[in-house]
């Protein structure tokens, strides 16, 4: 180790940090090597950040168009060093049809958790501080939302609004907010009564600023941790709306939708439907990896040793 | 008017449970008051009742000769201020020093939060290298110090003080109740203090209440009960209690 | 005469990711038929060594020691099966609360007799009337209605009674008291510590008293060893604990308030770090 990463390793690990952010940065530190030290959580996050990379640089990697092919002399063809994963009933370079997926994949899990864990945090932590009959009122809602199959939800929901892929998103964040909602309230439930949550009462402190500012962040790690777990699921449901075409519509390269194509020449022409199938089981892994291995380095039980 | 804290008929029920069951009370402004008794006496009640954490059914409570109703305002909280039990327990576990001590600067709108945090630290012993620590790397007398800075920084009159001690070592005990005597002869204040040790309350306070299943026992003078003169039986039981253990030779049965 | 227990060098370390945590770092003494007081603060190792000498320390602790030697027998060279058939049958615990050392879901009585049974080939019938004898020699009032009650059911005290009922039914000779009345009140304190007291006298039991309250140490045992920081500092009658040498002890004794003393401010402990060394 050279020396100045030696100190700077000291200088984030310091007992007694001099600044706010070398507070903060030393508390990310420690979180972050308990999670590196865990080996499958790295894979992971390997994985994710190669689907990020592969997302990015789509243009630049996929080595021929996703939506143009070659109607004529390429269709069906097995894998082969020109096709690697062969092409389809259009003749179009699967690979490259993934690689243009992956930016369908990452838009659908970023803009579901972007929605959906806001909502569900909002709900539980209000429902579960203000308690009363907000909280019952609150969770009857969130019950009736949970007492429906996730699925069959969003199709309900898909069917109402249309299909297409930003319906299919907003049909998934309706359904996937409730378990975040029960997570959150009974998060708050454990530490509304406790003594630093009275503490900030006794401060003259108000309700919304509590559950803003004192009870919302104690919340936040075990709903990553949740969201990160549930993301594989997320993968799977915009996959089986694409499946029975209610997701993303032709000729948007979306895995779910190319495995339902594929599925007519299974038995024949297996590569057409096994190669977005591998795609979303190694996300989905990756996501599950990445969940648990957040879990146990921002459990707040072990925060404190 | 100089009474800082009086009390009238205080009752307090929860689930129809009588916690706190008429208890009057008159604490003099620079006073330092003590309430003694063991677990279910209603103490810690009576203490959370004055804060506004415990539901009154019927009774008074003034502070500063203002009558007190349901809710609080937010000048009441620069007033009065309590110091928890448990030190574990009273500190969020994800906010630094800094921002514990920040916390009440910005309900209240106060400004020049660098200077006043840095000289709360400075008044309770801390210095700032605490400054920008978690309460995961304080001990427990220093989590407790920052407690007591952080209820100080309002400035308040009056401070609650629920078994400040009894969560600590013998000797951080003693570092921590230094603490507590100085701050308040140096800023004149009024302590309402609830402990099971009578040696704390003693020590402590000038006057005390010995209470049990939510009634007054009898009020006296720290130096009526370090003379024993305690009028009342159980009193005199928990004076007992508190010198140790003794043996008593005649009551061993032979088998 | 052998002792009852014998402990030499006994060092109990904890191996983590950043290095060793040495919770008890060589400590030496021995027991007879007597009541011997172990003293510290949090952190002191006096919890630790009562459960090593218990065999109740978690896996991943490692315990070693020249002699810790039980009626002559080194512990530390038994079999886990040996070990287990001491525990309970001749060396039993009393841990800080009642509320978590016995089990909720089964009544007192029947934990009570559970117990015996375990360590003695005895008849249901016989069991149960010598659970309840124990619950009367305890001092509870109405021993039937309490055989029958849960733990939850009961009071602090009530519970803490019972659980020294079960650890004495099977008549061990060595009891590990690990702060027995921290969490009863003061006036209900005396009285399970009287039980005790005349209960460890009448069977001529040894008794190891770990608790962080000196004042009530030396009032009920005859022997007091202090600890700090993993390490015995100080070894005295307890009746000559005025009299103690080490400076941790007297700076211990001299900090805690006293009725009808007026210190203003209270002396404070100033740790060295050569004690710990």
């Amino acid at each position: 180790m050279s020396e100045i990463a030696r100190t700077r390793r000291e200088w984030l690990l310091s007992e007694r940090p001099a600044s706010r952010l070398q507070a903060r940065l030393g508390r990310a530190y420690v979180t972050w090597r308990r999670f590196s030290s865990n080996r499958l959580a790295m894979v992971g996050l390997g994985i994710i950040v190669a689907l990020l990379v592969v997302a990015a640089l789509a243009d630049v990697l996929a080595p021929q168009s996703a939506t143009i092919g070659d109607l004529k002399n390429a269709r069906l063809l097995p894998p082969s060093s020109a096709h690697i994963f062969g092409t389809d009933d259009l003749g179009r370079d699967i690979l490259s049809r993934i690689i243009y997926g992956s930016r369908l994949t990452l838009y659908v899990v970023a803009l579901v958790a972007i929605i959906a864990a806001p909502v569900g945090l909002l709900v539980g932590t209000v429902a579960g501080y203000a308690g009363g009959w907000i909280d019952a009122i609150l969770m009857r809602i969130t019950d009736i939302f949970l007492a429906f199959p996730k699925l069959i939800l969003a199709l309900a929901f898909v069917a109402a609004l249309g299909p297409g892929i930003e319906n299919a998103v907003l049909a998934i964040a309706i359904t996937s907010w409730p378990p975040y909602a029960r997570i959150a309230r009974a998060e708050t439930l454990t530490v509304r009564n406790s003594d630093y949550i009275k503490a900030v009462q006794l401060m003259g402190a108000s309700p919304f600023h509590i559950v803003l500012r004192h009870i919302m962040p104690l919340c936040i790690s075990s709903l990553i941790v949740r969201v990160t777990l549930d993301m594989a699921g997320i993968i799977l449901t915009a996959a089986g709306l694409g499946f029975v075409g209610l997701g993303a519509q032709p000729p948007l390269p979306e895995w779910g939708a190319m495995i339902a194509s594929g599925r007519r020449f299974i038995l024949d022409q297996w590569w057409v439907a096994a190669a977005p199938g591998g795609a979303i089981l190694i996300v989905s892994l990756g996501f599950n990896l990445l969940g648990d291995g957040l879990r146990d380095a921002l459990d707040p039980r072990s925060g404190g040793q | 008017m100089s009474a800082a804290i009086s009390i009238t008929d205080l009752q307090v029920v929860y689930d129809r449970f009588h916690a706190l069951n008429g208890v009057s009370l008159e604490v003099e402004a620079g006073e330092s008051f003590g309430l003694v008794g063991e677990s279910g006496s209603g103490k810690s009640t009576l203490l959370r009742a004055v804060a506004g954490l415990a539901p009154v059914s019927a009774g008074t409570i003034s502070v500063n000769g203002q009558k007190l109703g349901p809710r609080r305002d937010k000048a009441f909280y620069r007033q009065v201020q309590m110091v928890f039990q448990d030190p574990y327990g009273s500190l969020h576990p994800r906010q630094t020093v800094d921002r514990l001590l920040q916390e009440p600067l910005a309900v209240h709108g106060i400004g020049d939060g660098e200077t006043r945090i840095q000289r709360a630290l400075d008044e309770v012993g801390l210095g700032s290298g605490f400054r920008f620590r978690y309460s995961h790397q304080l001990s427990g007398g220093q989590r407790q110090r920052v407690a007591i800075a952080r209820a100080l920084i309002l400035e308040p009159s009056i401070l609650l003080l629920d078994e400040p001690t009894s969560a600590l070592d013998a000797s951080v005990q003693a570092e921590v109740l230094n603490l507590l005597e100085e701050v308040r002869r140096a800023r004149g204040l009024t302590f309402l203090m609830v402990s099971h040790d009578l040696a704390v309350v003693t020590h402590m306070c000038g006057r005390l209440m010995v209470m049990r299943n939510g009634e007054t026992v009898e009020m006296l003078s720290a130096a009526e009960l370090a003379t024993r003169q305690a009028s009342h039986d159980y009193t005199q039981r928990l004076l007992a209690a508190s010198d140790g253990f003794v043996r008593h030779p005649g009551t061993f049965s032979p088998g | 005469m052998t002792p009852l227990l014998d402990v030499d060098d006994l060092r109990v370390t904890y191996p983590t990711r950043t290095g060793e945590i040495k919770a008890v770092r060589g400590v030496s003494f021995s027991l007879g038929r007597e009541r011997l007081g172990i003293v510290g603060e949090s952190g002191s190792g006096k919890s630790q060594t009562g459960r090593a000498i218990m065999g109740l320390t978690p896996p991943q602790a490692v315990v070693t020691a020249r002699t810790l030697a039980f009626d002559g027998k080194d512990m530390l060279k038994m079999t886990p099966r040996e070990r287990r058939a001491l525990r309970g049958k001749r060396i039993a615990m009393i841990l800080q609360d009642p509320k978590y050392s016995l089990d909720p879901v089964m009544t007192i009585g029947s934990q009570i007799v559970e117990t015996l049974r375990a360590h003695e080939n005895v008849a249901r019938a016989e069991a149960r009337d010598r659970a309840l004898s124990m619950l009367e020699a305890v001092q509870i009032r109405d021993p039937k209605r309490v055989f029958n009650l849960h733990p939850h059911e009961v009071s602090g005290g009530m519970g803490q009674r019972a659980m020294i009922a079960m650890m004495l039914i099977a008549g061990p000779e060595l009891m590990i008291a690990d702060e027995p009345t921290s969490a009863l009140d003061v006036t209900v304190q005396l009285d399970v510590l009287g039980i005790l007291d005349r209960l460890v006298s009448t069977h001529g039991m040894g008794l190891i008293f770990i608790s962080h309250d000196l004042r009530l140490v030396s009032s009920f045992c005859d022997r007091v060893v202090v600890m700090y920081a993993g390490k015995v500092v100080e070894q005295l009658p307890a009746s000559e604990l005025h009299n103690a040498e080490h400076p941790y002890t007297r700076g211990l004794l001299d900090c805690m308030p006293k009725i009808g003393a007026d210190r203003h401010p209270l002396p404070v402990l100033a740790r060295k770090a050569e004690w710990a060394t």
